[in-house]
Formats: C-alpha cells, sequence, structure tokens
C-alpha cells in the first residue's frame, strides 16, 4: 500500500480543503475584492478619471485596469498562500502533514496550486466587473492569461515562503502591506512611467513590479514601460528565485520540523 | 497445533510477516532539540505485529518525542527506526500510509466538519475515497451522529475522538496514541480501552503512552519505561505481574532471634533486622501462601510476635523507584 511516485489523492485533498476554506469565507475571500476594486474605479476611473486626458489612446479607467488586477493578484495570492500554511503550523495541525506519505513538493503543489487557482479567478472576476464600468479590450489574450497564471502562482509561491517563515500572524502581513503594495503603487498600476520625470523613471527600473504590470498591461493595450521581452524574463526570473527558496527550504526542512 | 506450525514455518520461508514478528525496529534513537536540550538518548526498542505497548514515563520524558520521530514529525539527531526493515526517512513513502497518529494536543481543523476533516485524513495519506469506511470509524467511535458539526462546537473528549478517526481513516496498520485518556473521563477511557482491543483483534499494533500505570497495565502485553530520554525497562507485563504477585509478610518479633530456627526452614523465611524480624515471601496468587504454617510454626516454638504486616511492591513502586534510580546518578555521573 505505497502511494507510488506521485500521492494525487494526497495533493487533491489538501488542494480541496483550502479551496473549501476559500468558499467557506467567500465574502472575505472574492466579496471583498470586487467592493473594493469598485470603489477604485469610482474613485480612480470615474471620478478624477473623467478630469484626466487619456493614456496612449486608452481612456484612463480601461488604462488602470491591469494594474489593478495585479494590485490584488500580488496581495490575495500572498495572503492565502501565506496564510494556508502558516494556519496549520500556528493551530498545530500540521502534524498530520508531516506525518503523511506527502512530498514537500507535493505540499507545495497543493497549496501553490490552490493560492493561485483562487486568485487567478479573483482575476477573472475584476475583470468582469471592471466590463461594466468601462470599455476593456484584450489585445493578446493568451499572453493576458500567461502572465495572468505565472504572475498567480509566483506570488502564491512567495507567499508559502512567507507562510514557512512567518512567526506570528503580524509577519504575515508585513511583506503584502509594507512592501508589495506601495512598489505595485510607485510600479506604474495607475499611471504609466513616461508620465514620470525622467529621474524618477530611472530609480522606478529598480522596480519589480514595473516589470510585471508592464507585460500584464501590454498583453491588454499593446503598450508598455518596458518591453514585453524584459517583462516575461522577469516574471520567469521571480518565479525561479521563489522556487529556489522553496527547493532550499525543502533540504533543510526549515522551520516546519523540529 | 501441528498444522499451525507448518503454516508459521511456511510464512517463514515465503518471508512472509506474522503476529509476534518484530514490526518495528528502533536502534540508537536520540535527539537533541534546537535550544540543546537531550531528549532522547541511545533507544533501542523492537515492538511486535499485533501487540499493544505501553510507553510508560513521567512528564517530559520523551514519549512524544520518540513517537514523533517514528512518525516523521520531528528528525533523529541520531539512530535509525525501521518498519519491516525499511527505513523510516528514506522509505517515508512505503511507511507512512501504515502508520497512523493520535496526538497528544487536541490539534484540529475548528472550522472543519467532522466527515470533512477526517475524509481529507483519508485522502490525504494517498487512498482514494471511500465513504463507508469513513462511516464506519465515525460509527465505531459513536461520532456518526455529529458528522455534520463543525469541530469547535465539539467537546474535548469528541475532538479526542475526532483525531482517532482521522488516525483510523486510512487503515493503518500500526497505530501510534499519545496519551489517549489524557483529560478524559471513565466512560470515555472504557471506550478507548475497548476500541483500542478491538484493534488488536482486527491485527493493529498499538503503542500507547501513559502516566497512568493502571491503563498499561489493564491494556498492554508489554510494558516500556522511559526516564530522562532513556528506555529503562521493556518487559512482558506477565511478568511485571509476576513480579507484583510476590508479597511479603512481615512479623516483628518481641525478643530478636539468634539464628532461623531449622523448624522454618523449608519456608521461605528470612531473618531481619538483626533478629527482630522475620520475613515470609509469598505469592499472593497461590492457594496456599504459607502463612497459616508459619502462625502455627511460631506457635509451636513459642515464639511471641508483636505486630504483623503484609506488603506488595507494585509496578506504581518498581516504576518510581526504577525513575529515581535513573534520576539520582547523573549528578554523580558529572563528577569524575
Ligand atoms: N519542540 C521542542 N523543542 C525543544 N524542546 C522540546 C521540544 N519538544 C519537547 N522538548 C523537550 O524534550 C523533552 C521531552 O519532551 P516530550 O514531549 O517528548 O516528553 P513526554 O514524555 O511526551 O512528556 P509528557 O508526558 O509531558 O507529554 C522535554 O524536556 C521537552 O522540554
Ligand atoms: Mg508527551
Amino acid at each position: 500500500m505505497s502511494v507510488g511516485r506521485f500521492n494525487h489523492n494526497g495533493v487533491w485533498a489538501i488542494y480541496q480543503f483550502e479551496i473549501a476554506r476559500a468558499l467557506r469565507t467567500l465574502g472575505q475571500s472574492l466579496v471583498a475584492p470586487v467592493i473594493s476594486t469598485s470603489l477604485y474605479f469610482i474613485v480612480f476611473g470615474s471620478a478624477i478619471g473623467s478630469r484626466m486626458r487619456e493614456v496612449e489612446g486608452v481612456s484612463y479607467g480601461a488604462f488602470i485596469v491591469p494594474g489593478l488586477i495585479m494590485l490584488s493578484l500580488f496581495t490575495e495570492s500572498l495572503s492565502n498562500a501565506s496564510f494556508g500554511i502558516y494556519f496549520p503550523k500556528f493551530t498545530g495541525t500540521i502534524y498530520e502533514l508531516l506525518s503523511a506519505p506527502v512530498s514537500f513538493l507535493e505540499v507545495v503543489l497543493a497549496y501553490v496550486g490552490a493560492a493561485a487557482t483562487k486568485s487567478i479567478v479573483l482575476g477573472l472576476v475584476i475583470l468582469a466587473t471592471a466590463n461594466l464600468f468601462v470599455d476593456v479590450q484584450i489585445l493578446h489574450p493568451v499572453w493576458m492569461i500567461l502572465f495572468l497564471v505565472l504572475t498567480a502562482v509566483t506570488f502564491s509561491l512567495f507567499g508559502f515562503i512567507i507562510g514557512v517563515w512567518a512567526d506570528g500572524f503580524e509577519q504575515l502581513q508585513i511583506v503584502p502591506t509594507l512592501i508589495v503594495t506601495p512598489l505595485t503603487f510607485l510600479g506604474g498600476a495607475f499611471y504609466s512611467i513616461s508620465m514620470l520625470p525622467t529621474a524618477w523613471q530611472k530609480i522606478t527600473l529598480f522596480n519589480p513590479m514595473v516589470y510585471l504590470i508592464s507585460g500584464f498591461r501590454w498583453s491588454f493595450y499593446g503598450q508598455a514601460d518596458v518591453s514585453v521581452g524584459v517583462s516575461l524574463a522577469a516574471t520567469f526570473g521571480f518565479f525561479a528565485l521563489c522556487l529556489v527558496v522553496v527547493g532550499w527550504i525543502f533540504k533543510t526542512g526549515y522551520r516546519l520540523k523540529s | 497445533m501441528h498444522s499451525e506450525k507448518s503454516a508459521v514455518a511456511e510464512r517463514d520461508r515465503r518471508g512472509e510477516p506474522g503476529v509476534g514478528d518484530r514490526v518495528l525496529e528502533i536502534r540508537g534513537l536520540g535527539k537533541v532539540y534546537a535550544g540543546g536540550e537531550r531528549a532522547l538518548e541511545g533507544v533501542d526498542l523492537d515492538i511486535r505485529r499485533g501487540e499493544i505497548f505501553a510507553l510508560l514515563g513521567p512528564n517530559g520524558a520523551g514519549k512524544t518525542t520518540l513517537i514523533s520521530i517514528v512518525c516523521g514529525i520531528v528528525t533523529a539527531s541520531e539512530g535509525t527506526v525501521s518498519v519491516d526493515g525499511l527505513d523510516t526517512v528514506r522509505d517515508y513513502r512505503r511507511i507512512r500510509p501504515r502508520i497512523g497518529l493520535v496526538p497528544q494536543e487536541l490539534h484540529t481543523d475548528a472550522f472543519e466538519s467532522v466527515w470533512a476533516t477526517v475524509s481529507f485524513s483519508r485522502g490525504l495519506f494517498g487512498l482514494r475515497r471511500d465513504d463507508r469506511h469513513i462511516e464506519k470509524v465515525l460509527r465505531d467511535l459513536s461520532l456518526w451522529d455529529k458528522r455534520k458539526e463543525r469541530i469547535m462546537h465539539l467537546s474535548g473528549g469528541m475532538k479526542r475522538r475526532v483525531l482517532i478517526a482521522k488516525a483510523l481513516a486510512h487503515e493503518p496498520e500500526i497505530l501510534f496514541l499519545d496519551e489517549p485518556t489524557a483529560g478524559v473521563d471513565v466512560e470515555l477511557r472504557r471506550d478507548m480501552w475497548e476500541l483500542v482491543r478491538g484493534l488488536r483483534t482486527g491485527g493493529v499494533t498499538v503503542i500507547l503512552t501513559t502516566h497512568y500505570i493502571a491503563e498499561a497495565e489493564e491494556m498492554a502485553d508489554r510494558i516500556g519505561v522511559i526516564s530522562r530520554g532513556r528506555l529503562i525497562l521493556v518487559e512482558e507485563k506477565r511478568e511485571l505481574i509476576k513480579k507484583l504477585g510476590k508479597k511479603q509478610l512481615r512479623v516483628e518479633l518481641q525478643e530478636p532471634l539468634e539464628a532461623l530456627p531449622a523448624e522454618l526452614g523449608d519456608l521461605q523465611v528470612a531473618l531481619l533486622s538483626e533478629g527482630h524480624e522475620l520475613e515470609l515471601t509469598f505469592d499472593a496468587n497461590d492457594e496456599r501462601t504459607g502463612i497459616p504454617t508459619l502462625l502455627r510454626r511460631l506457635g509451636e516454638l513459642g515464639i511471641h510476635y508483636r505486630d504483623l504486616s503484609t506488603r506488595q511492591s507494585s509496578l506504581e513502586e518498581i516504576f518510581v523507584s526504577l525513575v529515581s534510580e535513573r534520576t539520582e546518578p547523573r549528578g554523580a555521573e558529572a563528577a569524575p
């Protein structure tokens, strides 16, 4: 009675468990982000946007859609994945995970897969919501999906790492609120980098979020702050970095086993 | 009789496991936690297939640590654990589906329903969904009526049952119960014992830890005593009981005796306290204890006595003396 090469029942059990958790808190996991996105549209899109000129041929309301989706994708992937693995550590139920015939990579696959699924669905829901307010075009749908999935997976991996590292609930919040959200706001979620003074443009290029947002926006409107190739490379680079860190956790058993 | 023997021989020839064989083998197991605290040292232990083994020891002795290493929750600092010759670290994917663990602490998913959390465990251990098995487990544990309840609404005893159900969801061959009756009322304790016996009948090997000697006596086939991270005694319960069966009768004499009278030579009598006391050792389980004989002969010999007392060394006493024996020399060892 061995589990064989791949414990698909085990991975599926964790995946379902995580999805069920989201469904149980549907308000928190879906309704809240939709409401806050709508608020963004009302404030930025309608109230301010009506006084703003178009950004490179796209209405301001439509221009901010990709940035808004990215912002939600970043924060929701992080919080979902970090909470998913942190909570069993906190309650002690992780004993079961550690004593089960699942490999660390299977655990990562299940948690990250579930968190990414949730944020992809969320991203699509936000896109649909946005479509109610403004006219959204998607020039390169395949690329759009690729960026969406890759970003969701990468930030879910990142969130998983944070969840493993965290020692308390406050620490779960540190990275999303102190690093990711500010960098996203400064990274051109709501404006084009070209609108900034030249010196700021240079500095902004050190912000990794610029590349992720820019590539995603390109898939919508065909316009980008940096070339798409660079965006894609940056996204893959970040993904690879997270994989390396996860691999290191795996090797050392860091913070999961005593 | 004959056919039974040849069946065993046949099984041995084919290398198949049988009842009573060694199923779990622990060698030189040691653990030093990150803080530098040594929790286990040089533990060697064999568990036989189908037995109930009770691990007895005071708080902090290392019982949970030992179980946690076997189950893969804690990494050993030294030593090995194997199940049917397979290393529990290297071959964990083959070993772990066969092992179930009920932890000491009530770690539960508060928001989950009983049914969901128990089915989850089955899947996690790599098994296909089987609602009938889950139903059976829940019924056996009197949890069926509670299957739709969220765990946080259950009492502590019910939560403990849920943890047992989770551990049984994947039909393990070896079950670890870490203090299954801690904080549990008398009725549930009886139920628990029943359950464990039922499991054993079904061929499951059970290893349980406890502080209660009565529990070990009631349940176990063999008993191991652990103290300060060392396994200091492993014995058949029957052997222990036999030792326990020995009682002593002390007879306090009015006048001290120079030597033991020859007339008492055929009895198990010794002269103690410089001739002030006689001690008769007898087996309480025997029909003839020898007490009436001794007292009659003393009367015939004109030996007067002041007082009589009997005593029995209980498992409790053996346990306490073993544990304290191991505690004291520590300081002495430290001095060169
Ligand atoms: N995670 C840990 N980190 C550091 N030290 C630990 C850890 N877990 C246990 N210990 C220490 O290891 C020793 C053995 O603990 P363990 O929990 O194995 O004892 P136990 O026999 O199960 O005790 P109890 O009967 O109280 O459950 C104790 O001194 C304890 O403080
Ligand atoms: Mg313990």
